[in-house]
C-alpha cells in the first residue's frame, strides 16, 4: 500500500488561510489502512480546522468527502457535482489522487493535507515499514524476496558494504542491513552459491531515471 | 451513597472507554464542551481487556490535537476508577470541574458567543 503522514497543522492551515468553504477528500484505500487519510482522519482534521477557525473568529464551512478511490475517474467523476461549490478542494489521498482530482477540475485547487512517503507494508498495528520503490525491474528471484533496491540505504546488488555491522546498517542502529537479511535467507535456504554470482549493472531506465512512467493494455482500451 | 458532584458535569455512558474515538470528544468541544474526561475502570480490570489501555492512549493522542488547534490538551483528563468507588468519582468530577473553571471558557466556543 502506499503509506503517508500528515503535514503538520501548521502547514495545513496556513494553506487554508484566504478560504472559508472548503471541501475536505479522504481514500477508501491506502491512506485509510494506513491510517492517514481515510474517512476517520477527514473527521479529526476537519474538527480541528472548525475548532481553529471558530477560535479565531473566522468560522469555515467544510464538506467531508472520502471517495472509495481517488486515483480512478469514475469515483473522481462523482465530485462533479459540488466540487465548484467550494472555493478550494483539500485532499489526504496519496499524491496520485491529489493531482487526478486537480486534473479533472480545473480552476480548483487541490490542495495536499498528507505527505505522500512509501511503498510498504503494516509491520505491526500502527507500525508500518517501506518495501518497494517500484524500480519496474524486479531482482526479488534473485535475492530470495528482500529488496535490496528498498531495503540497502545505497540500493547495491552485490553487498553488504563496509557500513553493515553486526547485521545493522550505518545509517540507523536499529536499520537490519538487507545484505546480511539475504545473505541469512541464502544459507536458511541452502542457497549461498546462488550467492557468488555477481549481478552486473542494473539498468535504471525502468524506474525513475527513465521517465514518468505509464502502462497501456489495449485490449483493454474502451 | 447520596454523595453530590458538580451538576455542570455531563455524563454520557458507554459499554467501555475502548469505545470512546477522538473524533467524539472533538465533536463535544465543537459543540461548546469546556473540558471531557474519560472514567474508566481500574488498568487490569477491563472487561474487554485492554479497553481502558487503548482509551488513555486517545486521550494523550487527543491532547496532541487539542494543542494543536489551541483548544489546549490539558481540556481532557483520563481517570481509572472501579465502580465501588463513588466517593472518588465525587472527587473527581470536583477536581476536573475546578481545573477547567481555571482554565477558562472553551476558546472556539468563546468566539462564537462573543459574534452573536
Amino acid at each position: 500500500m502506499i503509506v503517508a503522514n500528515r503535514k503538520p497543522f501548521e502547514e495545513i492551515i496556513a494553506m487554508l488561510k484566504p478560504y472559508s468553504k472548503i471541501l475536505l477528500l479522504g481514500c477508501n484505500e491506502c491512506v485509510t489502512v494506513c491510517a492517514t487519510g481515510g474517512s476517520k482522519e477527514v473527521a479529526v482534521l476537519a474538527s480541528e480546522i472548525r475548532l481553529y477557525r471558530q477560535k479565531e473568529g473566522r468560522p469555515v464551512e467544510i464538506r467531508e468527502v472520502t471517495l472509495e478511490r481517488n486515483c480512478d475517474p469514475e469515483y473522481v467523476e462523482s465530485l462533479n457535482p459540488f466540487l465548484h461549490d467550494y472555493e478550494v478542494a483539500m485532499s489526504m489521498a496519496c499524491g496520485c489522487g491529489i493531482q487526478f482530482v486537480g486534473e479533472h477540475y480545473r480552476g480548483r485547487l487541490v490542495l495536499p493535507a498528507i505527505n505522500t512517503t512509501f511503498e510498504g507494508v503494516t509491520e505491526e498495528h500502527g507500525v508500518w515499514a517501506e518495501r518497494c520503490q517500484g524500480c519496474g525491474n524486479c531482482v526479488l528471484d534473485k535475492t530470495l524476496g528482500i529488496c535490496p533496491v528498498t531495503r540497502c540505504a545505497k540500493s547495491i546488488f552485490n553487498g553488504p558494504c563496509g557500513g553493515s555491522q553486526g547485521g545493522k546498517c550505518e545509517v540507523d542502529k536499529d536499520l537490519p542491513c538487507a545484505w546480511q537479511l539475504i545473505v541469512d535467507r541464502y544459507k536458511e535456504m541452502n542457497m549461498l552459491d546462488k550467492y557468488l554470482e555477481i549481478q552486473p549493472m542494473k539498468d535504471w531506465s525502468t524506474s525513475r531515471d527513465g521517465g514518468p512512467r505509464k502502462r497501456v493494455r489495449e485490449d483493454l482500451k474502451i | 451513597m447520596r454523595l453530590s458532584y458538580p451538576t455542570n458535569v455531563k455524563i454520557i455512558k458507554v459499554p467501555c472507554t475502548g469505545r470512546v474515538d477522538v473524533i467524539l470528544i472533538l465533536k463535544a468541544f465543537e459543540n461548546g464542551a469546556d473540558g471531557a474526561y474519560l472514567v474508566g475502570c481500574l488498568e487490569g480490570d477491563c472487561h474487554y481487556l485492554v479497553g481502558n489501555l487503548r482509551a488513555r492512549k486517545r486521550v494523550e493522542y487527543l491532547k496532541h490535537i487539542l494543542d494543536e488547534c489551541g483548544i489546549g490538551g490539558e481540556r481532557v483528563a483520563m481517570y481509572n476508577l472501579s465502580s465501588a468507588e463513588g466517593q472518588h468519582f465525587a472527587e473527581v468530577a470536583r477536581e476536573m470541574t475546578e481545573k477547567i473553571r481555571n482554565l477558562g471558557p472553551n476558546p472556539a466556543k468563546q468566539t462564537a458567543v462573543r459574534k452573536i
